[in-house]
């Protein structure tokens, strides 16, 4: 190049780079290089992958029927109480509906915020913990709920 | 310093098909300034020219130190893909007159690369995961003494993917690669369907094999995105679907 390059921006100050001790560039996040990614050879992400698409087809089902009963129909939100829940988790067929869209719902969501963080989470350390509160999370929710769905007591005082 | 240099006589005016347009630069030079910075360029330019030649006009005419790559300047070489109005695209493919030259035109390096210089972006990773899925043709057993021949149906396959330029602009404009750059990419699947559907190529196995780890064509998120930015018109989104279909189908 020319000796004519001068700056495009010449701030008045001294600059603090110049060709010998150039400024830091700004790297890509998580630059692939000859040694990374590691091969795991497994079929986790297929199955993964797979499993987004089925469990969403019956969550449509499940989740939009969920909130009709639940919100819409029959007086709306207004009569939901201890009551009504009692009365639906009497018969098997809620208590079925009920913990099929807990685990569907939960893993679902969990898969969903898993790809979110191996997005988003730069260092190696933030995704590992991340996703150690996420499965922490995700396995309390589901044995809690499904405790509930199966040992309620219409009865307790 | 945006001084126009092209000297015009008054009465051809009128008749002159150049027009001034702005060229709003992403500027960046290590050996100045940590910062990248927009630099304005006005240049007198026939609508029907391209943005390179408006680049060029810029580098030899009115600043020297702009820093950017072409090579064929015709669509070929895939070295000039950048981000112009937002959208990435080759400098050498765009004309002023189809992207609103009444508006700054803003040109900045494609993303999710390294910047060295002004629009140079450091490629290697890129190509570390075109390398990465073996893009040549693997066979076994011995050497034909003839050409090895496919049908026409056999060729129509992976007729799309054979187009690629390696230009950059569909992996740079991913939203999952500008975030992680350990996913392979959409480049590099296009360059990987290509022998995977090819009937006389047989590592397609292995290809498969690579695509199916964590980093491979299930980060892909369907966003299309690298469909819009090829500038040599393939379907890069429905290609990686096709290499998801294959590795579902030949599980069950
Ligand atoms: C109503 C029916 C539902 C359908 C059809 C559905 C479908 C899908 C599909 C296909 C994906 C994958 C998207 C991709 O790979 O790009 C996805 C992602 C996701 N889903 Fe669902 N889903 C449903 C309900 C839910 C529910 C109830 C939750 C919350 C518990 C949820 C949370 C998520 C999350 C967090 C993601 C990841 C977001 C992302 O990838 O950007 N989904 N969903
Ligand atoms: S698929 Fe298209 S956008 Fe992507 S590298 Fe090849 S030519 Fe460029
Ligand atoms: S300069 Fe070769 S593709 Fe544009």
């Amino acid at each position: 190049m020319s000796a004519e390059t001068t700056p495009a921006v010449s701030d008045n100050d001294i600059s603090l780079y110049d060709v010998d001790n150039p400024a830091p560039v700004i790297e890509a996040p998580r630059k692939r290089t000859k040694k990374t990614p590691k091969a795991t050879r497994t079929n986790f992400e297929m199955y993964g992958w797979l499993f987004m698409r089925l469990s969403g087809i019956v969550l449509v089902v499940l989740v939009l029927g969920h909130l009709l009963i639940q919100l819409v129909l029959d007086g709306g939100v207004s009569k939901i109480g201890f009551a009504f829940v009692a009365g639906r988790w009497a018969s098997p067929f809620w208590q079925a509906w009920d913990l099929i869209m807990l685990w569907l719902a939960m893993l679902h969501g969990a898969n969903g915020l898993r790809t979110v963080i191996n997005d988003y989470a730069e260092r190696d350390n933030t995704r590992f913990w991340l996703k150690m509160l996420l499965y922490t999370a995700t396995v309390f929710t589901v044995l809690l709920g499904t405790l509930v769905i199966f040992t309620f007591d219409p009865n307790i005082r | 310093m945006a001084t126009p240099t092209l000297e015009k006589t008054g009465s051809a005016a009128q008749a002159s098909p150049y027009i001034t347009v702005t060229f709003r630069v992403r500027r960046f030079n290590p050996e100045v300034s940590a910062e990248a910075t927009w630099q304005d360029f006005q240049v007198e330019i026939d609508p029907k020219e391209r943005v390179l030649d408006g680049l060029h006009k810029i580098k030899w005419d009115l600043d020297g130190s702009l820093t950017f790559r072409r090579s064929c300047a015709h669509g070929i070489c895939g070295s000039d893909a950048m981000r112009i109005n937002g959208k990435n695209r080759l400098a050498c493919k765009t004309l002023i007159k189809d992207i609103n030259p009444e508006k700054p035109i803003t040109v900045e390096p494609i993303k999710g690369l390294t910047v060295l210089k002004d629009l140079v972006v450091d490629m290697e990773p890129f190509f570390q995961a075109y390398r990465d899925v073996m893009p040549f043709l693997i066979t076994k057993g011995n050497e034909p003494t003839r050409e090895r021949l496919q049908s026409a149906e056999d060729r129509e396959r992976f007729d799309d993917t054979t187009k690629c330029i390696l230009c950059a602009a569909c992996t740079s404009s991913c939203p999952v690669f500008w975030n992680d750059g350990q996913y392979f990419g959409p480049a590099a699947i296009v360059n990987a369907h290509r022998f995977i559907f090819d009937s006389r190529d047989e590592a397609g196995e292995q290809r498969l094999e690579i695509l199916n780890d964590k980093d491979g064509v299930w980060r892909c998120r369907t966003t299309f995105n690298c469909t819009d930015a090829c500038p040599r018109g393939i379907e890069v989104t429905k290609a990686i679907q096709e290499v998801k279909r294959a590795l579902i189908t030949r599980r069950f």
